[in-house]
């Protein structure tokens, strides 16, 4: 692991967005060394906008919620903009029924909206004339 | 099934062997999800506020139906007051304060034993099947 990710996640650049995602097997250490390096990775890459894929996330308890949460107010204080992408519907039914609704937390099905979102269109570009109002 | 929880790589342990024992009991995915979340709460509110303790999964059957049982113990200073240890919000360490009344949504049964200074033991039961 010398000189890899800290959090055991890569935090990969592309333009100004990071792209990144939590995994099941990160135990409460791994993720708090993960958001601690994505902050770092916010300032030093200059970056606008945080996609954090969670579509291999089988769990979000309330300790994986309030970091998340967190997360999304550190970021935007260094103004970036933080989308969640891609939690499972079992995920989400759970989270709702557990009183968490990841509060001032975007978050979009998955991570091509999600990149959409975040100001990435997919290429080629959409063939009609119309710019997206 | 007996798992000590005594550090912090003992909290994914208990998630999988939780996982492992609903798939055996058969229950759906949400139902899965749902228990092993309510496990996940209980099990740290063990080690973070009890100081460590044990998680027992046994499987239970009652009229036909097929359950889960899981009970969490630790042997920390136990809640005084437990109305307030239910209440959304309401926490004494690290986290949202979402992890009692979070895990007792979760679960069909829940009941909770504790004293000042004797610890807490929380048994939690999820039914297979219609509520």
């Amino acid at each position: 692991m010398t000189g890899g990710p800290r959090g055991g996640v890569p935090i990969l650049r592309l333009g100004d967005v990071l792209v990144t995602g939590l995994l099941n097997e990160l135990d409460d250490k791994s993720v708090i060394a993960f958001t601690e390096e994505l902050t770092e990775r916010i300032v030093d890459d200059r970056a606008h906008g945080v996609l954090i894929d969670i579509s291999r996330l089988e769990l979000i308890d309330s300790f994986v919620a309030r970091t998340l949460m967190e997360l999304t107010t550190t970021a935007r204080l260094l103004g970036a903009r933080v989308v969640v992408a891609g939690m499972r519907p079992a995920v989400a039914i759970t989270l709702v029924e557990l009183g968490l609704q990841l509060s001032g937390v975007e978050t979009t099905l998955n991570a091509e909206q999600g990149m959409r979102a975040l100001g990435w269109e997919k290429a080629p570009a959409p063939p009609t004339g119309r710019g997206i109002s | 099934m007996t798992h000590e929880i005594r550090a912090e790589e003992d909290l994914l342990s208990a998630r999988h062997a939780v996982r492992e024992a609903t798939l055996h009991a058969g229950f759906g995915l949400v139902d899965q999800t749902r228990i092993v979340t309510a496990a996940s709460e209980l099990a740290r509110n063990a080690y973070v506020h009890g100081g460590g303790g044990t998680l027992v999964i046994e499987s239970v059957r009652r009229s036909g139906r097929q359950g889960l049982r899981l009970s969490v113990s630790d042997d920390g200073p136990g809640i005084a007051d437990l109305d307030a240890a239910f209440t959304d919000g309401y926490t004494t360490g690290a986290g949202l304060g979402h992890g009692l009344g979070g895990a007792r949504r979760l679960m069909d049964e829940f009941d909770v034993t504790s004293a000042p200074g004797r610890g807490t033991t929380v048994t939690a039961v999820r039914w297979n099947g219609p509520r």
